[in-house]
């Protein structure tokens, strides 16, 4: 993956595919602390503990085209190999939580990128769940809750195209006041 | 400044407009492979080249959507093209230059673009 904003794509896809209503996902960026955290929380139906044991490893997977399931093993290999790390926490009928970390001035650590694309992709996708965007920036913060934008909508389809173009516009613009697009 | 006053003028224009769309199910459908293999390979820059090319000629009863691994993942990025009546066409390798030409050639003249298609890759 060239971006880490790609990693939190696949890695929602894991939380709408395992049937979360709600998807929580955070970037927090802190100078003083030179750490990048991003969080990804699902209200999906989770994971034994006996599976969640073994989900980092390439071969656990619950899916049937092929035997291999690499969005986690890769998002922890992309941490790891910026002074990070990844962990995962589970609970069957509750939901999940990763969250990755990285050290923010790591030389190999993969750019954040193009995050109002992937939010608009997974909204595309997914109009009946919600996402909570969060991120942080040192004290500075923006936040896109769907909730909101569907009380706003009042019906309206959230994945109609004039929407979609300005959710992605709002965003980016959002990212961008608080130099977000910079980590 | 992109503002919420902008997304209540989207709705109320929305409100305004009849709506045109046919039934869903029986429109055209292009489904974008979004597992692992194909985001890698470029599946998200793909899947907005897709549903920017659908709003901006204003098609109406083009559903774009998304599943997870088609099974060839050497071939990704992915898509499939249901037309109504006819065999479902899949096209690989694709990038959102080429997913442009699958919007305009096949969805808009109904002429599959044969170079881009699996059949194709394999030879
Ligand atoms: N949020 C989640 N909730 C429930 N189960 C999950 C979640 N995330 C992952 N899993 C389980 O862990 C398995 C491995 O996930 P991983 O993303 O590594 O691979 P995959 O989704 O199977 O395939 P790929 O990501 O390569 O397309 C999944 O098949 C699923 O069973
Ligand atoms: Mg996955």
């Amino acid at each position: 993956m060239k971006e880490l904003s790609l990693h939190i794509l696949d890695i929602a896809k894991n939380s709408t595919a395992a049937g979360a209503s709600l998807v929580e996902i955070t970037v927090e960026a802190s100078h003083p602390d030179n750490c990048l955290t991003i969080t990804i929380r699902d209200d999906g139906k989770g994971m034994s503990s006996e599976f969640l044991a073994r989900v980092k490893d390439p071969f656990t997977t619950s899916r049937t085209t092929r035997k291999v399931g690499m969005g986690i093993p890769l998002f922890e290999l992309s941490a790891m190999s910026s002074g990070g790390g990844l962990d995962i926490t589970s609970a069957s009928g509750e939901g999940t939580t990763v969250t990755a970390y990285f050290a923010l001035d790591h030389i190999d650590r993969q750019p954040l990128g193009d995050v109002a694309s992937t939010l608009t992709v997974l909204i595309q996708g997914s109009p009946a769940v919600d996402f909570l965007y969060r991120h942080t920036v040192d004290n500075a913060a923006f936040e896109l809750d769907t909730r909101q934008v569907r009380q706003i909508l009042q019906g309206v389809a959230i994945d109609g195209p004039d929407v979609i173009k300005w959710l992605y516009d709002y965003i980016t613009e959002g990212i961008n006041n608080l130099g977000g697009n910079l980590i | 400044m992109k503002s919420l006053a902008e997304l209540e003028a989207i709705r109320n224009k929305t409100l305004g407009s009849i709506n045109l769309r046919n039934d869903r199910e029986e429109g055209t459908r292009i489904v974008v492979g979004m597992a692992t293999c194909g985001i890698a390979a470029g599946a998200r820059p793909v899947l907005s080249a897709l549903v920017d090319e659908v709003a901006k000629r204003d098609l109406k009863d083009i559903i774009v959507s998304q599943t997870g691994c088609i099974g060839m993942c050497r071939l990704e990025p992915i898509i499939e093209v249901y037309v109504p009546g006819k065999e479902k066409v899949t096209y690989v390798r694709m990038s959102p230059e080429k997913a442009v030409r699958v919007i305009s050639e096949h969805i808009v003249n109904n002429r599959p673009v044969k170079e881009f298609t699996v059949s194709e890759a394999d030879k």
